[in-house]
Parts: structure tokens; sequence; C-alpha cells
């Protein structure tokens, strides 16, 4: 598990051609599961977008490069059937395993931006292209890191535990994340590099916004555990999702770090 | 003394069986429906007790397709009914010996446990008889009806669902 996720650390080289969203900005990014509550071995697929409403194809697509999907037994899975549009990624993924699966695209970098003659420069990807690419003694150089989670999970069978990464901001599940239904608050922790932070703010949506006329957003405070107790408007699809500046850098430059966190989760009626 | 201890001898032999379980009725009656539905597929049904706390105390009764079809197995479809694959299914190993079974097209079904043997381990208590129903290309329907364990006079409940489910009723007997 830890080889992949530095790989998708390192991989960040990659993906910063796509300038994803990261904290602050407007999008949404989420994985969508076709299903989240399985009762025998079988395919399933997932949409990934960027868009302005949450589960609707409406700006670009969601690389999936840096995705980890992680099986009950603690594997790696490659997702199958990649394919991506204009609007949005697919994939595949083939429940053999009972138990829960965590899908989790990972991405970290640093941003810097800069000026030369006046003139603004910008610069996303990993540390060694910023070694490589911009200049140690630019004009008003501005340096942060960021890492950003998007994730969702499905369980076949019984649920399995859900682990931490301890990378970054996590919104980690204490009630099972395929075990919520109408009527029942479910509980999460709001972890910092794996330890429990107080008063961050968290956003619930449903999806269906499209046929309201509000939003609907719900926000929550961590509590001094970093516990939250989330409670369910209606049945359906929800995206929750969290955002943090910290000055906990792992990057000399770097003045500040960004993290985010989004989950799909589904929520079943009574 | 000589007065007494006749009087005494019956209770003190009903006490010496109490712990074997009372030999109690619960008998259950089940309809399933007809609806007219430009594709009809049999529905899968899961009967149980639940505790108060709503556990699953005992399977009755699991009805779901026993074959395999170009949808897939069918336990594929098991998770439909949610409430029973949630408090119970899904920690389950298929097929139930003696409650799983074929769907069943529409009528009546009577299910009665007389022995005391299936209800042996169920502790005096409050519990809750679930239907619940799941139709493909349908609904889904889920019907409760509440009882003391064991009986302490012969009782009968019925309840009526309203879209998947017919007439389920409960008869129980000390």
């Amino acid at each position: 598990m830890i080889s992949r996720i530095n790989h998708a650390l390192l991989s960040i080289g990659l993906a910063s051609a796509m300038l994803i969203t990261l904290p602050a900005q407007a999008h949404s990014v989420w994985l969508l599961p076709s299903s989240t509550v399985l009762s025998s071995p079988q395919f399933i697929t997932f949409d990934a977008a960027v868009s302005n409403d949450i589960f609707y194809f409406n700006h670009r697509p969601l690389a999936v490069d840096t995705l980890v999907i992680t099986a009950p037994d603690g594997s790696h899975l490659d997702p199958a059937n990649v394919g991506k549009g204009e609007l949005r990624t697919t994939f595949d993924l083939k429940l053999e395993q009972s138990g829960t699966y965590m899908l989790d695209i990972l991405r970290s970098g640093l941003r810097a931006n800069w000026k030369v003659g006046g003139q603004p420069k910008r610069f996303m990807g990993n540390a060694e292209a910023f070694a490589r690419e911009v200049p140690a003694n630019a004009d008003d150089l501005q340096v942060g890191e960021s890492i950003m989670h998007v994730m969702t999970f499905v369980t076949m069978g019984a649920p399995t535990a859900v682990k931490s990464s301890g990378i970054g901001l996590e919104i980690l599940p204490i009630t099972h994340p395929n075990d919520l239904v109408m009527g029942e608050p479910a509980e999460f922790q709001v972890l910092v590099d794996g330890k429990a932070t107080a008063d961050v703010d968290i956003e619930v949506v449903s999806g269906q916004s499209r046929y309201r006329n509000a939003l609907g957003e719900t926000r929550y405070k961590s509590d001094k555990q970093g516990k939250v107790k989330v409670n369910w408007s209606q049945p359906g699809m929800y995206y929750l999702d969290a955002e943090l500046k910290d000055k906990n850098v792992s990057f000399k430059q770097a003045k500040e770090r960004s993290l985010s966190y989004s989950v799909t989760l589904e929520v079943m009626p009574q | 003394m000589r007065n007494w201890v006749p009087v005494l001898l019956p209770s003190l032999i009903a006490g010496l069986f109490a712990h074997q379980g009372m030999a109690a009725d619960l008998n259950i009656k089940v309809n399933i429906p007809q609806i007219n539905a430009s594709e009809y597929h049999r529905p899968y049904v899961a009967v149980w007790i639940e505790r108060v706390d709503q556990s699953v105390a005992q399977n009755l009764a699991l009805w779901y397709s026993q074959k395999s079809g170009p949808e897939g197995s069918g336990t594929k479809w098991l998770a439909d009914l949610r409430q029973w694959w949630r408090k119970g299914g899904r920690d389950a190993q298929l097929p139930l010996d003696g409650i799983s079974g074929a769907t069943r097209p529409v009528g009546e079904y009577s299910l009665s446990f007389n022995d005391g043997k299936a209800l042996a381990a169920l502790p005096k208590g409050e519990y809750r008889l679930v239907v619940e129903a799941a139709r493909e290309k349908g609904g889904h329907e889920l019907v409760r009806i509440p009882f003391n364990w064991p009986a302490t006079k012969a009782d009968t409940q019925k309840v009526d669902g309203q879209q998947e489910l017919g007439a389920i009723s409960l008869d129980i007997k000390p």
C-alpha cells in the first residue's frame, strides 16, 4: 500500500498536466459508483468528473491516473475499461472479495507563483519538476503544497473496516460508509496526517440538486475529538467535503499547505 | 402438608420443562398479491423475527431466485431486501438451511413453527415479525408485527401490505 501511495504522490508530475481543482476553487471533484451495497460478486462502474454541480457532468473529466483501489484484503486493484470522455472518466471494477473496497484519487504536489519582468508565472507539479522549472531566485516567489483525496467506498457482502491513509486531510467514516440509512445519524472523524483535528468545517450536500431551488448544503464543525455527527435529510447520494490550510509543509520553500478531501456516500431508505 | 402437595406438583412438573422451550405455536400467513405489471417478476421475500433493537433473532424464510441467469446469480439481488440484508443477510452464509427457497407465485403461504425447535432459542421478550418484499422492476415493502414471546394467550394480528405485500397475519398460541 505504501509503495502504491508513494507512486501516486510521485506521479503528480503527470497529473499536473491537467489543472485540477484544488482547495478554494469553485468546482466539485467526485467519484460516483453505480452501486455501493452488493450481495454477490459482480462488476460495478464509476464516473469521475470535475463539475460545477455535484454528480452532473458539466465541466471536465477527472483523471484517474493516481487512483488507488484497495481491496478488502489490502491488495490493490487496477480499474478496468478506463475511458476518458469530454465530460467524465469512466471505469469498471470487479468485486470478487467479500468486504469493503476503498477508492481514493490521491494527489499531492507543489504550486508556485512568481514574476519575471512583472509578468506572472505559474507552476504545478512535483518537487523534481519544481527544481527544474522554478528559478531559485524568482521575484515574488510564493510556493504552496497541496494534498487532495477524492474518495468513495463500496461493499460486497459484509462490510469490513475502513482505515485512515494518514495522509493529509481526511473525513474518516466511523459509522461504516456502506451502512448509512435515513433516520440514523452517521459519525465521522476529521484527521490531519492521521491525527484527530477539531474545528474543521465540513460541507454535506445531497445529490439531485438540479431538481431543487436551493443547494441545501449542511455545514458541520468537528468537535474536540475531531468527531462530526451528520444527519441525512433524504436517501440518495451525498457529497461530503472539507478543506484546510496549515503550515505543516514538508518542502522547505513552501509556506503553506492546502488540504482537501471529498467523499461520495450513498444513504439508503429505511 | 398432604393438602398442598398435589396442588404444587403440576407446577413443579411444568417448571422442569420450562427451560426446554415451550411447545408454543407461531403461525404466519404471507400473501403475495396479484400485481398488474407489464413485466412481472416474483418478489424476493424475507421473513424473520427481530429484537427490539432491530437485530435479527431468527430467520424464518428467504425466497429468492435459486438459479443463475443472464443477469447473474440470484443472490445478486438479495441486497434489494435492504433491511434484511443490512440486519443479517450480509453476515449470513447462504443458502440458509431449511430457510432459503425459490421465489413464490401469487398466493397465500403459511409458515408454521409449532414444534418448539425453531423458536426454542428465543428468550422471553418483545419481538417483531418482519416481512420484507422486493420485486424486480417493481417496488419494495416492509411490514412489522410486534408480539411477545412466549405467548401467554392466543393472539392473532393482521396487517395489510399496501403495495408489494398482501395481508400478513401472525397467530401465536401458548
